[in-house]
């Protein structure tokens, strides 16, 4: 059982990264041969670094959108973001300070997760324009994030599992170096659901992750008159020679 | 009247239930093989349509980072749902801008993904069959590329990119949708969207200068073909006859006098609107676009500057140095291109243009910002100046101005119903629908603040509530441009409006009584 997990998460480690990066390099060599930000826009790099992080951080046009699903929203994924620190621990020998004191509030980042992802899945099924748009993946994806969560609360609240145990396991699968994993069915399931994550992901419309960085909508700075743009393929087909120049 | 019911107004704005269908059908008329042919398109289904069309989504899909990420990245959290007017005005779900990018998204992972191709149903994927097309045809034809989804999206996909996109795919099997492509054509051949020749354009100038003359007592010039002038007016066609749009070339045309610039529009070139970004063509779109560095060099003038027109301002502010540039040949002392707003605005702030407010007093002035301008481009040197400018020229003109409900106006700006290749008196059902949520906005401050007129700078806008105002209830003239009240109220120097204000010399001490 220990070494089909220790496969199961080298191998979703591998997908997770090999699929990511493939990603994020096509999205970087697809062109975009026309200025298209949505405006108003920042006139410069900077504004647009400010522009995209309070989209990632804030999420801000969803503020302005929806505030239930921004409520909800934010309330997951700021909750999980949490919840990853945490696990950090698990990866990391000795665990530095800052590490340990979140460990305080952080365990209880799981419940607001959980708040946050029922929020979103009752929305989904109750409101009927969200419905009507949602796939069976929709569902499942909230429902995944779900069970992971609860797992995890049960782990740290109700039926622990020995994590000096799971730690090793952890730092052993950094090195190769496989160790044994405790056979609790809360940690079983928990794991699975993960790895399952890592290996969907790439393949998935968690793709939202690189893509939301990779929006010309939104990464462009608002220069077009002062700064000539022009993809490869657009210069191609511009041929240049061929304009007509003032005699 | 046609056969469909006007929306009513609704007390209390809410999201409305979705309709399933309700504007299911067959889009709008489908171009004729001749038009399509001339702007590089087949004209007819191939018998290999379905590898066509994979092919060329294929080939777009690498060519826009746009489409590609955009395919990818929704997480259907229905952000979009309530955003579109369109769906507003229908309560169709698949006017809802994810539904609407979702009948793209659903071939492009049955073909393109890994989960549609395996897992299908799990994903929404599905095959690409004639129908699937015709739906696209009919939906892509429900949207006016006006971005106002994307504002709201929390990825910032742009649903305009999906439809332009959409649009190029079927034209390339024999789709194309025949009011923009005969439009395109019309460009080519004549040089304008309205099938404008030279002869008739001179004369309508001609005319105006006489006129101007009369009512002014000023020589204003409307110049065509000129060789040596300072500038190039880039305006849409329309305003060369249509009403408000040619009380807002006669604005422009004041103000460039008093300023002393000269100005020519070209006849080769005498349409500021480009219909190839509606139907998402690059090609067209540069073709078209090149039309305006020619004009440029064979007038030798020294400065661009458009008039009133929003998509026409998106191509030329945000694609005219891509697709035509660099335009190191002009005076690069000025923005290149200029929007005429940009000119008065400036002079205004530089006190060199006198305005008589009171000849609008029996206004009250409310401002439609048009999609392409709010959401697509800039006037002005900050971002969200193109918000300000407008409403400055407008109350440096009228005394009395009041704004719609916020989530209406600047980004959050409804369409006017007929942006993007829908003016089209074959989707007038649409047009009326779609203005609704506009409507709306307008109907709260007739009733609250008493306004009486809105203004825009837009040829599409200006045209579509020209044809829909009477179906909600308000006059057709209700509509006017910006430079319509700037012509009102400008008092140039030497005129005739001059003479009465100030008085001449002999009753300089005597009240006029008119």
């Amino acid at each position: 059982m220990s070494a089909f997990y220790a496969l199961l998460f080298t191998v979703a480690f591998l997908v997770l990264i090999i699929g990511l990066t493939k990603k994020i390099i096509q999205y970087s060599r697809v062109p975009a041969p026309l200025k298209i930000p949505v405006t108003p826009a920042p006139l410069t790099k900077g504004g647009v670094a400010i522009r995209l992080a309070k989209e990632a951080i804030l999420f801000a046009a969803l503020f302005r959108s929806n505030k239930w699903t921004w409520l909800f929203g934010w309330l997951f994924h700021m909750s999980l973001f949490v919840v990853l620190l945490n696990h950090l621990r698990f990866f990391i020998k000795d665990v530095p300070l800052p590490l340990v004191l979140l460990q305080n509030v952080g365990e209880y980042a799981a419940f607001t997760m959980f708040i946050g992802l029922a929020g979103l899945l009752v929305r989904r099924i109750f409101v009927a324009r969200v419905k009507y748009i949602s796939s069976p993946s929709d569902y499942l994806w909230l429902i995944l994030l779900m069970v992971i969560g609860l797992t995890g609360i049960v782990m740290r609240f109700i039926s622990h599992t020995d994590i000096i145990a799971v730690k090793e396991f952890s730092l052993g699968l950094l090195i190769f170096d496989w160790q044994a994993l405790p056979t609790d069915f809360p940690l079983m399931v928990h794991l699975f659901l993960v790895a399952i994550l890592m290996i969907l992901l790439p393949f998935s419309k968690l793709l939202h992750i690189p893509g939301l960085f990779f929006a010309p909508t939104r990464n462009q700075v608002d220069n077009p008159r002062e700064e000539r743009h022009i993809a490869p393929w657009a210069a191609e087909l511009d041929a240049e020679k061929n304009k007509v120049q003032p005699k | 009247m046609a056969d469909f019911e006007t929306p009513k107004f609704r007390e209390y704005p809410a999201v409305p239930l979705i309709k399933q269908d309700e504007m299911a059908g067959g889009g709008p008329f489908v171009s004729r093989a001749e038009f399509d042919t001339d702007l590089g398109y087949p004209g007819e289904l191939p018998e290999d349509w379905k590898e066509k069309t994979l092919d060329k989504m294929g080939d777009l899909l690498g060519r826009y980072r746009s489409l590609q990420v955009f395919m990818d990245s929704c997480i259907k959290c229905g952000a979009c749902t309530d955003k579109c007017h369109y769906f507003i005005g229908t309560n169709d779900p698949k006017n809802m801008p994810v539904a609407r990018q979702d009948l793209m998204r659903k071939v492009y992972r049955r073909y393109f993904t890994f989960a549609g191709k395996y897992f299908p149903k799990l994903v929404g994927a599905v095959d690409l069959t004639e129908d699937v097309l015709d739906e696209w045809y009919n939906y892509y034809h429900q949207c006016s590329e006006c971005r106002r989804c994307s504002v709201f999206c929390p990825m910032g996909i742009d649903t305009a990119e999906v439809t332009m996109a959409a649009r190029e795919i079927l034209a390339h099997v024999g789709k194309a949708q025949k009011y923009s492509n005969q439009i395109i054509q019309k460009v080519y051949k004549i040089g304008n969207n309205l099938g404008l020749p030279g002869k008739a354009l001179k004369g309508i100038l001609e005319d105006l200068e006489e006129e101007m003359e009369d009512e002014c007592g000023v020589p204003v010039k409307f110049n065509m073909d000129e060789v040596g002038c300072e500038a190039l007016l880039m305006t849409p066609s329309a305003d060369f006859f249509a009403e408000p749009h040619i009380d807002g070339l006669i604005g422009y045309g004041k103000v460039l006098h008093e300023l002393g610039i000269t100005w020519t529009v070209s006849s080769k070139a005498s349409e500021a609107a480009n219909f190839g970004l509606f139907i998402g063509s690059y090609d067209n779109m540069q073709k078209i676009s090149m039309r305006i560095r020619e004009a440029a060099i064979e007038l030798k003038v020294k400065r661009i500057i458009f008039g009133e027109c929003g998509h026409a301002w998106r191509v030329a502010y945000s694609f005219l140095n891509t697709l035509a540039g660099p335009f190191d040949f002009l005076d690069q002392n000025y923005p290149i291109p200029q929007h005429i707003l940009e000119v008065t605005y400036g002079a205004l702030q530089e006190g060199k243009l006198r305005m008589n407010k009171e000849e609008n007093d029996h206004l009250t002035m409310t401002f439609h910002d048009s999609c392409n301008v709010a959401r697509a481009s800039r006037i002005g040197d900050y971002p969200g100046s193109q918000f300000d400018i407008p409403r400055a020229v407008i109350q440096a003109a009228c005394n009395n101005y009041v704004d719609m409900d916020s989530d209406t106006i600047k980004d959050a700006t409804f369409c006017c119903g007929g942006g993007g290749g829908i003016l089209t008196d074959d989707l007038m059902e649409l047009r009326v629908k779609g203005a609704l949520p506009r409507m709306e906005a307008l109907k709260q401050v007739t009733e609250e603040s008493g306004v009486t007129n809105i203004a825009a700078i837009c040829a599409i806008c200006k045209s579509q509530f020209t044809k829909t105002l009477p179906y909600y209830g308000f006059e057709m003239d209700a509509i006017m441009s910006v430079h319509q009240l700037v012509s009102e109220a400008i008092v140039m120097t030497g005129s005739e409006q001059e003479k009465d204000l100030d008085g001449t010399e002999e009753d300089d001490k005597t009240e006029s009584d008119d």
